[in-house]
């Protein structure tokens, strides 16, 4: 038994990153598929309505009180919803490229699950750090693999060889492109104030209280005028590259009757689907990690580094926390503002947000330099 | 035609008095539906109000003596436009009608509800007052077969009609004849 001992104390590293990917991974997935039933819950409310309330689980549905409730909550809503696309047929049109057919989810839905990679949901639990890697260039890895779930779409759009999900899939192109360039442009202030580009080191700079607002913590959005600037450019380039309203222009239903997943069925349609909720999950996390402190809170201790088990599961719940208030801004907004038209889209990233972000850039630096 | 476009202010070219709109209504709904009640019916188990007068599926009748009133003439089979009704008379040797004063009753009575199209042609038509569109608007079938409603089907679903004995006051008149005895 002493060879066990040894190989785990040998390859500690390894185990325990694999544990903390299939964590990670289980977690977001959970989160995925929750967050559909929160965005149709929430859509419901909005549009009068009441939202799925009618799948139980037979035994569970069965206690007294708890059971209607979480039944009308639609809590088993996901397990189901997960079974049908799994049941459904998974037709593939005959005028499809096929290769490419069959890669396009896939490529969608990667680059997502590993944004997550580098995220830090936790500060340590145990002795593990509760990141999977702690980059130094973290936010350069982010946006690298950020950008490649555009191909994924546009992929689709070519493979499915038909009129409307052509015309997403180079939407998608030109949109994501843009406001690529935007996204990364407006988090450089952060940079510039926190010093660093390794994401855990970031949250040490947004630690405690504020140094000139009473009762404000000391996070990025509230640090100065450029950083909250940057966090409103950085909010709208995440509806832009996670292709939500007001800026679906890829998907489209009413105009493109669904855009690049139109040709698709079954696993591969929820796959393009999981791929969009977990970019929403990864970007909400970055901008939690960011601008708003990431696993930290300003009082009761809880921004220094756990030293007991149950602080690294509260700050995992704080992080989490954090994620899903941006998660219910995402699915909220989609109600609030009506779909821009294409040409309004490009005008506005390129003409109005990417000088603007430009200026905060040349604002931020000299007042940096300034200051010092 | 020509829509003229709304000249902007730069507060409005901001895009936050459209978002702060929004937010407003959007809140508004949402906590109407959270708190109040949203508008959706919760279909099999609340049900609207039919209204009087509507054109729900069309069943045979029958009168206030339990007697089938329908006395298979077929001009309701006739004038049917889907041809959903069929009807089987009883023919020269068969069944006689269960009240007096009608000469038959039809032997099948079958109306296809998968080919009705709920016109009420045939309430309007039928001289004996036997057939009604009433309020059942939900037909359910697993089968083909099922949605044929026979004459049994009909009538219970039916139920009795309250409504004029057209020939009671003939046989009424009818039996005084025979009573009187002339001096």
């Amino acid at each position: 038994m002493d060879w066990i001992s040894k190989t785990i104390a040998e390859n500690e590293f390894v185990i325990f990153t694999l544990i903390k990917i299939a964590c990670a991974v289980a977690g977001l997935l959970t989160m995925v598929a929750y967050s559909v039933l929160v965005e149709r819950k929430v859509s419901a409310f909005i549009q009068d309505r009441v939202g799925p309330n009618r799948t139980a689980i037979p035994w569970i549905a069965a206690i007294p009180i708890i059971g209607p409730f979480l039944v009308r909550l639609g809590i088993f809503q996901p397990i189901a919803d997960g079974l049908k696309s799994f049941l459904k047929e998974d037709f593939t049109p005959a005028h499809v490229r096929k290769i490419y057919f069959w890669l396009a989810p896939a490529v969608a839905m990667v680059p997502a699950f590993l944004t997550i990679a580098v995220i830090p949901f936790g500060s340590t639990l145990g002795k593990q750090q509760m990141v999977i890697a702690d980059l130094n260039v973290g936010v350069l890895y982010t946006f690298g693999i950020v950008s490649l779930a555009v191909y994924g779409i546009v992929l689709a759009g070519y493979a499915a060889n038909s009129k409307y999900p052509f015309i997403g899939g180079i939407r998608s192109s030109a949109q994501l492109i843009s406001y690529e360039i935007t996204m990364g442009m407006s988090v450089i202030p952060v940079f510039l104030f926190g010093g660093t580009l390794n994401l855990s080191e970031l949250i040490h700079e947004q630690a405690g209280w504020h140094a000139w607002l009473p009762f404000v913590p000391n996070w990025f959005v509230f640090q100065s005028p450029m950083t909250f600037l940057s966090f409103l450019i950085f909010l709208i380039a995440a509806f832009a590259e996670t292709n939500r309203l007001p800026f679906d222009m890829p998907e489209c239903e009413t105009e493109l009757v669904g855009g690049y997943n139109t040709e698709y069925s079954s696993m591969k349609f929820a796959m393009f689907f999981m791929g969009e909720y977990a970019a929403m999950i990864a970007v909400s996390g970055l901008m939690v990690v960011l601008f708003f402190g990431g696993w930290t809170l300003p009082f009761g201790g809880l921004n220094e580094m756990a030293t007991s088990i149950p602080m690294g599961l509260a700050h995992i719940g704080i992080f989490i926390g954090k994620l899903l208030c941006f998660m219910v801004v995402f699915i909220w907004v989609r109600w609030m503002v009506p779909r821009f038209r294409y040409d309004q889209l490009m005008d506005l990233g390129w003409k109005r947000i990417l000088p603007v972000a430009l200026a905060n850039i040349i604002i931020t630096a000299t007042w940096l330099w300034w200051r010092a | 035609m020509y829509v003229k476009r709304a000249q902007l202010s730069w507060w409005e070219k901001l895009y936050i008095p459209g978002l702060i709109g929004g937010l407003r209504i959007t809140w508004r709904h949402f906590a109407r539906t959270l708190f109040k009640r949203a508008v959706t019916m919760q279909y099999p188990e609340e049900r609207w109000v039919v209204p009087p007068g509507y054109r729900g599926a069309p069943y045979l009748v029958k009168d206030q003596d339990g007697a089938t009133k329908c006395v298979s003439c077929q001009l309701c089979e006739f004038v049917c436009p889907p041809k959903a009704i069929r009807i089987i008379p009883p023919g020269p040797a068969g069944q006689i009608a269960d009240r007096p004063n009608a000469e038959k009753m039809p032997r099948e009575f079958e109306i296809n509800m998968l080919r009705c199209i709920f016109c009420g042609l045939c309430q309007e038509v039928c001289p004996e007052e036997a057939i009604f569109l009433q309020k059942d608007y939900s037909l359910v079938g697993l089968t083909r077969g099922e949605m044929i409603y026979d004459k049994e089907k009909l009538l219970a679903l039916g139920g009795v009609h309250p409504g004029v004995q057209k020939w009671k006051h003939k046989l009424d008149e009818a039996k005084e004849q025979e009573m009187f005895k002339p001096v």
